[in-house]
């Protein structure tokens, strides 16, 4: 197996923890797996993303121009990224804050309202676990409980953060594969 | 007969390289006695500048670095560091300690490293053969001022004792003249409170010593000796600037 | 312990304190920056000491005064801050002292950028400071591999009495993979007892100085250190082959980051059956001439590829010894060169569009 994904979108959105913690779940799955952040001047503010790859032999590239799939949670990561990723790959697009479409049709764009699932859920700051577990739903990339545990890890000193995460992960998951929130565009194979 | 004079253990038996009239050894004799004294010598680790006193390690009987130039705070600060149990010094001149390295010893004091140093001011580049040094008074002829030191141009002198006493981090600061007997026996005095407050782990402290430089001011030693206290002394006021115990 | 998830810079300086040096000195650049994040919460877990001082020029004296104290010390900085500390590592491998600078290499010359760079090739390996001298100098291309040459890097230097420096990029050390602590050797311990600094008491003065006028031990002095590279030249050489089974026409010469690139592109290529080699240099000083030329000589050409305008190349060419052509491929800038580039240079090289 090899799979990578680049999750994208406003600093503050969480989105470099949703990729680790993804990244950890692999490890734990055994997995090789590398983790890269955009750094330097471009954390301040605007776009913040990073790159996750999952495979089952030694990773070689760490730098993926044009990534396999994306997670995007605002509409700049949606312009800035989705005319770069490779054909057939999923779009994981946040509908809450997106208004539009990427405009290919040869993704699979998946719409998922993480900030709205987020706040049915009186966890309005888990907009990212939402998309981390709705990537996760789709893609069966790594096991939720994987991802499960590595959110226990992460947040083992702060304990009262896990089940509302977790929940959020599990609702992402869910919602991810149903008709009403999956969105197939002509031509496309999902 | 009863020994009532002798070479500190600290020094070696070396003859010094220092020019005549100068007072580097009256310096190292004063630094070495106090060592001897506190019983310092086996723990000391003495750092050496670059400048006349670059060889320093030749005469004192103790372990010693050669810095490279300015940087003897940030070595005396690795030193103390790594083994809080050593008695470290710099022994550093004024383009060493004012100059190039105005920025470690600023920053030493300022984080009151434990080390002691000892600032000798002759107002000239010695080693080099005589260039301006940060402490030239005004007027002051050298090589590079072949006019005297125009402070319109190239400021006024830097006290560095008064300077180093502004940081509110505690430290004791003191300058001292080796040009005339008193001020010799309050140089060693000085020199010992210095050590006493590093051995007794209190903070960081500064012995700043107004010193001859016959060969580079052009006079003979007995007048180089007269200079330090007709023009040094009036504008770089002797004393302590500034103690551990109070609170600037 | 399982394995931890860390970020190449936060892995290094984990390492350095698994391999004993509880003292750290640094002063602020990215893209090392974590690395003295990470140690100011971890040095006083340790006992240890980190210090944050005024400039990388006192950062390199610091490290004078620490090793020459006897202990495992080091800092981290990047390619500005490293022109910084030439000057005090000169004077550091002059009074045969250990220490460890990992320089995390940004774009450059001059403030450059902050994005990964392998320009500082010849700095590292081929001087920056003054005088007749050679920083040992390893080259990671993963974090596991960084944490287990920052343990490696003061076992030589205390063994050789040499600084030896780790030159990675922000893309090591900003990445996060995951690393094994636990496979890791022992640190080794040397006895320092005859040279450090340590008070003179029941022995006479140790002295530790560069400074020598008479040309005469200055000489005696320059040619030991000279036996002593020697030694690392016979000893201490490393690095990696990979996909040379089949005996490929090319092969590519690349270290650290960029070399793993250069894999995803061998591995592209050999979908297209072209087969191409690598032979990625680990220790970049002592440099692998022998084994290069070993492996070039049964290929019919080189390419070197670099994030650098054509440093590594050189060091190619020594070894090849004009035998077989050479080419070169680099992006410089902070630009990490993509696999297809690199599959497109190769078949460039084979006539094959």
């Amino acid at each position: 197996m090899y799979l990578e994904v680049k999750f994208a979108g406003f600093g503050g959105q969480g989105i470099m923890l949703a990729g680790k913690l993804l990244a950890e779940a692999a490890m734990m799955e055994g997995k090789q797996v590398v983790w890269i952040p955009s750094y330097g001047p471009e954390m301040r503010g605007g776009t913040a993303y990073c790159t996750v790859v999952i495979a089952t032999k030694p990773i070689g590239s760490p730098i993926i121009n044009n990534p396999a799939n994306i997670v995007v949670m605002n509409r700049p990561s949606l312009e800035k990224f989705a005319p770069m990723m490779k054909p057939n790959g999923i779009c994981l697009v946040n509908s809450s804050l997106i208004p539009i479409t990427s405009g290919r049709n040869d993704i699979i764009e998946i719409r998922l309202p993480c900030n709205d699932v987020a706040i049915a859920l009186n966890n309005p700051k888990a907009a990212n676990m939402v998309a981390l577990g709705g990537f996760v739903g789709l893609t069966q990339c790594v096991s939720i409980q994987s991802v499960e545990i590595a959110v226990k890890n992460e947040f083992h000193t702060k304990a009262k953060f896990i089940e509302p995460n977790i929940a959020a992960i599990r609702k992402g998951a869910e919602l991810a594969v149903t008709d009403e929130v999956r969105v197939k565009y002509e031509g496309v194979k999902v | 007969m009863e020994l009532i004079f002798k070479k500190p253990e600290s020094l070696t038996d070396t003859i010094t390289h220092y020019c005549p009239g100068c007072t580097h050894g009256v310096i190292h004799r004063i630094v070495a006695e106090v060592l001897d004294e506190l019983g310092l010598r086996e723990r000391a680790v003495g750092v050496a500048p670059v400048g006349c006193s670059v060889l320093a390690y030749n005469y004192f009987y103790c372990d010693f670095l050669e810095a490279a130039h300015g940087r003897a705070p940030a070595f005396a600060t690795g030193l103390k560091r790594a083994n809080p149990n050593l008695i470290v010094f710099t022994y550093q001149g004024d383009g060493d300690l004012a100059s190039i390295g105005g920025n470690e010893i600023l920053h030493a004091a300022n984080r009151g490293e434990k080390f002691t140093t000892i600032f000798v001011n002759n107002a000239v580049y010695g080693m080099t053969g005589g260039q301006m040094a940060p402490t030239t008074l005004p007027g002051q002829v050298t090589t590079t001022t072949p006019f005297g030191r125009k402070v319109d141009d190239v400021g006024y002198p830097i006290r560095v004792a008064e300077l180093l006493a502004t940081l509110r981090t505690p430290s004791y600061i003191a300058r001292t003249s080796v040009h005339n007997s008193e001020g010799i026996i309050a140089t060693k005095k000085a020199m010992r409170k210095a050590f006493s407050y590093q051995k007794e782990n209190v903070c960081f402290s500064l012995v700043e010593v107004l010193s001859t430089c016959p060969t580079n001011w052009g006079i003979p030693p007995k007048q180089a000796a007269e200079w330090v206290g007709e023009h040094m002394v009036p504008y770089y006021p002797l004393g302590e600037f500034k103690t551990p115990e109070k609170v600037h | 312990m399982a394995k931890l998830l860390m970020k190449g810079n936060e892995a290094i300086a984990e390492a350095a304190i698994r391999a004993g040096a509880k003292h750290y000195f640094a002063y602020p650049i990215t893209p090392q920056n974590e690395v003295s994040e990470y140690l100011s919460r971890r040095m006083p877990e340790v006992g240890g000491c980190f210090l944050q001082m005024e400039s990388e020029v006192a950062v390199i004296n610091t490290l004078f005064g620490a090793a020459a104290a006897g202990i495992r010390a080091f800092t981290t900085s990047s390619s500005p801050g490293i022109s910084l500390m030439s000057e005090g590592l000169s004077y550091i491998t002059a009074a045969n002292l250990p220490t460890v600078v990992v320089n995390m290499c940004r774009a450059g010359p001059g403030l450059g950028g902050i994005l990964p760079s392998q320009g500082d090739y010849r700095q590292m390996t081929k001087g920056g400071g003054h005088g007749d001298y050679h920083l040992i100098v390893l080259a990671p291309a993963s974090v596991q591999e960084a944490v287990e040459l920052m343990m490696l890097a003061f076992d030589l230097a205390d063994k050789y009495r040499n600084p030896v420096g780790i030159l990675a990029d922000g893309l090591i050390g900003q990445m996060m993979e995951p690393v094994d602590f636990d496979a890791l050797p022992k640190p080794t311990v040397y006895d320092k007892s005859d040279w450090i600094t340590d008070g003179a008491k029941n022995r006479e003065p140790h002295l530790i100085r560069t400074l020598f006028l008479d040309p005469v031990p200055g000489e005696i002095e320059n040619r030991k250190r000279a036996e002593k590279y020697r030694q690392i030249e016979k000893n201490e050489t490393r690095y990696e082959i990979y996909n040379l089974e089949n005996h490929p026409k090319l092969v590519i010469v690349a270290f650290g980051t960029i070399a793993r690139v250069c894999k995803t592109a061998i591995d592209e290529l050999k979908t297209m059956g072209i087969e191409v080699g690598l032979f990625r240099p680990i220790s970049l000083y002592p440099f692998p001439y022998t084994e290069l030329m070993q492996v070039g000589e049964k290929a019919q050409m080189l390419l070197s590829v670099e994030m650098s305008n054509g440093q590594l190349i050189d060091d190619v060419k020594m070894a090849m010894q004009g035998k077989k052509p050479i080419h070169f491929y680099g992006r410089q800038g902070g630009i990490v060169p993509a696999p297809d580039e690199i599959v497109e240079e190769a078949k460039k090289l084979f006539n094959v569009s």
